[in-house]
């Protein structure tokens, strides 16, 4: 499922609100959710999951194409850890 | 502070000018939604943000870490977010220590 095709389907689901509100609503929710986590603070969804960072060390790396060493910073990456009720509704999908 | 729905919600009440119910129930939509796509195995795709993808694993020993007693971890599917280039660029020059 794509953005479009989600937002398609919250589309579906009111009926209340224009087809414009809906677009820009879902484009201030990620927004809002990026920099939320660009301010290096958590994004916490009850039932659905937690966004933080998490810090990957300094490392040194190496140009494919040069074969050359090159010393790469520690930077921070977006880390999602699913809630329970995610977790538990898709496992329990796995079953026939 | 912890981003929250009902900051999200605050804010598409600021900035969309939906109201209280109207922010509430497009949070709580968008949510259930991502979710409902992930119970039926399909992946979601935020362009910018990042992807939920779904991971099958197969069952493997683990071993109760009280007693040491050896029981079967049950095959099981996971989620599991990549953030899109957009993000990772937007995050990576944070420059303090993340609140955990």
């Amino acid at each position: 499922m794509t953005k479009s095709e989600l937002i398609e389907r919250i589309i579906d689901k009111q009926d209340q609100l224009s087809v414009k509100d809906i677009e820009f609503a879902i484009k201030i929710m990620l927004d809002a959710m990026s920099e939320t986590l660009a301010d290096g603070d958590r994004i916490e969804i009850r039932g659905f999951g937690s966004f933080s960072l998490h810090y990957r060390n300094a490392r040194t790396g190496r140009n494919p194409k040069t074969g050359e060493s090159v010393i790469l910073d520690g930077k921070f990456v977006p880390h999602f850890k699913p809630g329970k009720e995610l977790r538990d509704c898709v496992n329990a999908s796995i079953e026939p | 502070m912890a981003l929250t729905k009902a900051e999200l919600a605050e804010r598409l009440n600021e900035e969309v000018g939906l109201n209280k119910r109207e922010a509430k129930d497009i949070v709580e939509l968008f949510f259930n939604e991502i979710r409902d796509s992930l119970i039926e195995n399909q992946q979601v795709k935020l362009s910018g943000f990042g992807n939920f993808d779904l991971r099958d694993k197969s069952q493997r020993p683990g071993r109760n870490p009280k007693t040491g007693e050896e029981i079967p971890i049950s095959a099981r599917r996971v989620v599991t977010f990549r953030p899109g280039q957009k993000l990772k660029v937007q995050v990576e020059n944070y420059a303090g220590s993340p609140d955990e």
